[in-house]
């Protein structure tokens, strides 16, 4: 339990050690939020479909856990490269619960990161339907960072060096991201398409924060949880597995 | 009696053996010189031996447990520092202890009063609210002394603990290690290119190179079996005259491979 909480503080303290990362991490959702926001708002109020901000802003959040969560995972290859990673495996900490620490301490940092995204799209006119639902809102936050920085220790375990990292980001991030209803409604796309959201599980969190804040959805929120709430448990015990067979 | 016990250790990367059939023994409560020219396999046995690496095969008892069984208890017999740091750069001096104490399960009364007494003894107590990052490589070093025995190990492994540091900081870390050595009969295992460190630290020696052992024993006798006169006499002798290139040609370094082994 020491071990899990220091590992945690560790990962936070990094955190909010670092404005800077925290400034530059908030860059993209904003002007995701003002580009698509006032540049799709439009035509999608002219089909019909309501006010495209209340849409997109839970997309938005999902995005900034989601990238947040992915690169605190991924400060893994970091702790390699660094020699930090070192430290931690020849304690005598097993290692599922390193696994735990870290990851609950990149989803700590990706859920404030998504709770800040949160009140700058109430400056620019995001009105949640009612704020009692906010604290089921904040549990889908919390599934998505704890599923995404799992997810990043995961993968980051099986890489060599930093040389990975922009794959993921355009190959894993870049497409979760897109195909997970951030920014469009899933059930007008393509067959093809519409399969992979549904194993996207960022799907479900979107989904999830959607409902809880503004009434729409696609799944809905029951489904949203038990689905989001059996992947986080899934890459947990798959992610652990796999950090514990590092070597270095 | 013995406290590292090493049977037959072999690494294999892919096609390249690091280390080769390696055997050796430590007792307990010595200063134990690993030596070996660069890409040797001296890294490679430290990480095999602190439970980092997984040999391809053969036996490491450390503290009389099994390394296949006893994982954890092992990993509370040892401290270490590596070759490269492997501090927090992003945390404090203090912040880094605390975060090994943690680790280490230590008790909540003891981590400031051992944290507080192993930075002063190496002389970074009014230091401990700098951040890492802003150490230079001496001060590091010196952290890491601190850290790696705060949790009292019975052994320290050393991965050429004065490497880049400059005469005075090298004669601070043996200062401080030998203080140790004496207070709590700690066993030290240290690697280096410092042959010095070796002629007058080292109660035992053993020089591998292409991860094979190539003599052991305390410094007089393998100057008497080399017939040399210093260290580095006997170590060039045994070792060659050659540059080693890290990961030269399996065939190269075949031929170039001594076929004698001292014993
Ligand atoms: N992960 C790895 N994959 C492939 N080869 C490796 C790996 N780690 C080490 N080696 C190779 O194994 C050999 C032994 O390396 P090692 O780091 O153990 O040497 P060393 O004796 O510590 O050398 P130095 O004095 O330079 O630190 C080298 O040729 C090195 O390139
Ligand atoms: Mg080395």
């Amino acid at each position: 339990m020491k071990a899990i909480y220091i590992l945690w503080l560790r990962q936070v303290k990094r955190y909010y050690r670092s404005p800077e990362r925290i400034i530059g991490l908030l860059g993209q959702p904003i002007l995701f939020l003002i580009a698509f926001g006032y540049g799709f708002g439009p035509i999608y109020k002219a089909a019909g479909q309501g006010n495209y901000i209340q849409f997109l802003v839970p997309g938005i959040i999902g995005m900034s856990v989601l990238v947040t969560a992915v690169i605190s995972g991924i400060e893994v290859l970091w702790d390699k490269q660094f020699g930090f990673l070192k430290e931690t495996l020849v304690s005598p900490v097993p290692r599922i619960n390193i696994m735990i620490g870290r990851t609950l301490g990149g989803a700590t940092a990706a859920t404030i990161q998504g709770i800040i995204v949160f009140i700058i799209a109430l400056f620019i006119g995001f009105k949640p339907y009612t704020l009692s639902f906010l604290p089921a809102a904040l549990i889908f936050v919390i599934l998505v960072a704890i599923f995404f920085t799992a997810l990043g220790t995961a993968i980051a375990s099986l890489m060599k060096d930093m040389q990975g990292f922009q794959l993921i980001v355009n190959f894993l991030m870049m497409p979760i991201f897109f195909l997970s209803g951030a920014l469009f409604p899933i059930n007008n796309i393509p067959g093809d398409i519409k399969i992979v959201t549904v194993f996207n599980p960022l799907s479900y969190g979107i989904d999830g924060i959607r409902d809880t804040l503004t009434r729409i959805t696609t799944f809905g929120v029951v489904n949203d949880f038990y689905i989001l709430f059996f992947m986080t448990v899934m890459i947990l015990i798959i992610g652990s597995f796999i950090f514990s067979k590092i070597q270095i | 009696m013995t406290i590292i016990e090493v049977k037959h250790l072999v690494k294999k990367f892919k096609h390249f053996t690091a280390v080769d059939d390696l055997s050796f023994k430590v007792d307990k409560g010595e200063i134990f010189a690993f030596l070996g020219p660069n890409g040797a396999g001296k890294t490679t046995t430290v990480k095999m031996l602190t439970t980092i690496l997984k040999p391809t095969s053969g036996d490491i008892k450390i503290n009389h447990y099994n390394i296949k069984s006893d994982v954890i208890k092992i990993r509370r017999s040892f401290g270490i520092i590596f070759q490269d740091p492997t501090l927090e750069d992003e945390l404090t001096a203090m912040e880094n202890m605390k975060l090994h104490a943690y680790m280490y399960n230590m008790k909540k009364d003891d981590i400031y009063k051992l944290s507080k007494q192993f930075l002063e003894f190496v002389d970074l107590w009014d230091k401990k609210d700098v951040f890492v990052r802003d150490f230079s490589v001496g001060m590091k070093r010196r952290l890491e002394v601190a850290r790696s025995f705060m949790h009292e190990p019975k052994i320290l492994f050393l991965d050429e603990p004065t490497a880049g540091l400059d005469v005075q900081t090298r004669n601070y870390i043996w200062k401080y290690l030998k203080e140790i050595k004496e207070k709590h009969k700690v066993t030290i295992f240290f690697t280096t290119h410092y042959l010095e460190e070796a002629e007058k630290y080292a109660d035992k020696i053993v020089i591998i190179d292409h991860g094979k052992l190539i003599i052991e024993g305390t410094l007089s006798s393998i100057k008497n079996r080399t017939k040399t006169k210093t260290l580095e006499e006997a170590f060039l002798k045994l070792t060659g005259h050659h540059i080693r290139d890290e990961n030269e040609d399996a065939e190269m370094s075949h031929i170039k491979r001594r076929s004698f082994i001292y014993k």
